[in-house]
């Protein structure tokens, strides 16, 4: 199932996409990057959609940027 | 989305903030609130829960790009939320941020007078004698005022441009408060 992922390296931990996602499935870890709880998340891609550093991609499972 | 909370409408005190201190410049000093909150919170809380859920800024870019649909909604170019580039803006807007500390010093020790000037982008003078009477605070006060309130009116009008052609929160992605308490946050998680 599609996921999304978070580049914890580019993430500027301003929390529109925790605002966006319309299942509270992304939280902001201590201030320093969003995480995603895979098991909450659907796939929709609204967060990646509001992402100002560009930084969310939906992927199948697991898989980091590079 | 969640349900709203009160500070959900923080964009209406950016907008309260900007039209208040148009006609009296002292308000600017309200300004610090956006400067101090955020450290203290990050310094203390270890986190950016002002970035996250207060910042009127911010909100005020969402409302705007968003639901007014005044941005294009393209990704930014990457360099724009890169380390260097987030840390070499913070860089030089602290030093600016500093050099208006200053000019204030400067005012306040008489070796210069008061410019009822707002600077835009650090170089255009806008004269905005409207805002302030003399004598109504002293002159080193409302110096500062114009330092700051140059530096809030600039900001936001970089966010606005950066707005407009990218994403709605394209700022948030290079703002120097956001760096610092960012920073600030992963110092304290290692």
């Amino acid at each position: 199932m599609r996921k999304a992922n978070v580049n914890e390296k580019r993430c500027v931990a301003c929390g529109e996409c925790v605002y966006t996602c319309p299942k509270g499935a992304v939280n902001i870890k201590n201030g320093c990057f969003a995480v995603v709880d895979k098991t909450i998340c659907v796939g929709c891609g609204l967060c990646a959609m509001a992402c100002p550093a560009d930084c969310i991609k939906i992927w199948e499972g697991e898989q980091n940027e590079k | 989305m969640r349900n709203k909370k009160w500070y959900d409408y923080m964009w209406i005190w950016a907008i309260i903030y900007f039209s208040v201190s148009f006609f009296n410049i002292l308000f600017a000093w309200l300004g610090m609130i956006d400067f101090l909150i955020p450290v203290i919170v990050a310094v203390i809380g270890g986190n950016k829960w002002f970035c996250n859920n207060m910042c009127g800024r911010g909100q005020l870019f969402r409302v705007l790009g968003k639901n007014c649909k005044l941005s294009r909604n393209k990704p930014a170019p990457k360099w724009l939320s890169s380390n260097g580039f987030r840390y070499g803006f913070m860089a030089f807007f602290f030093l600016m941020f500093g050099n208006m500390v200053y000019q204030t010093y400067l005012v306040a020790a008489g070796a210069k007078s008061l410019r009822q000037v707002v600077k835009l982008f650090w170089t255009f003078k806008v004269p905005f004698r409207w805002a302030y009477s003399a004598g109504s605070a002293p002159s080193w006060v409302a110096q500062y005022s114009f330092g700051l309130y140059s530096l809030m009116v600039t900001s936001t009008l970089i966010g606005l441009i950066v707005m407009v052609f990218y994403k709605p929160r394209t700022w948030c992605s290079f703002c120097p408060m956001g760096t610092l308490t960012q920073g600030v946050c992963k110092i304290k998680e290692k």
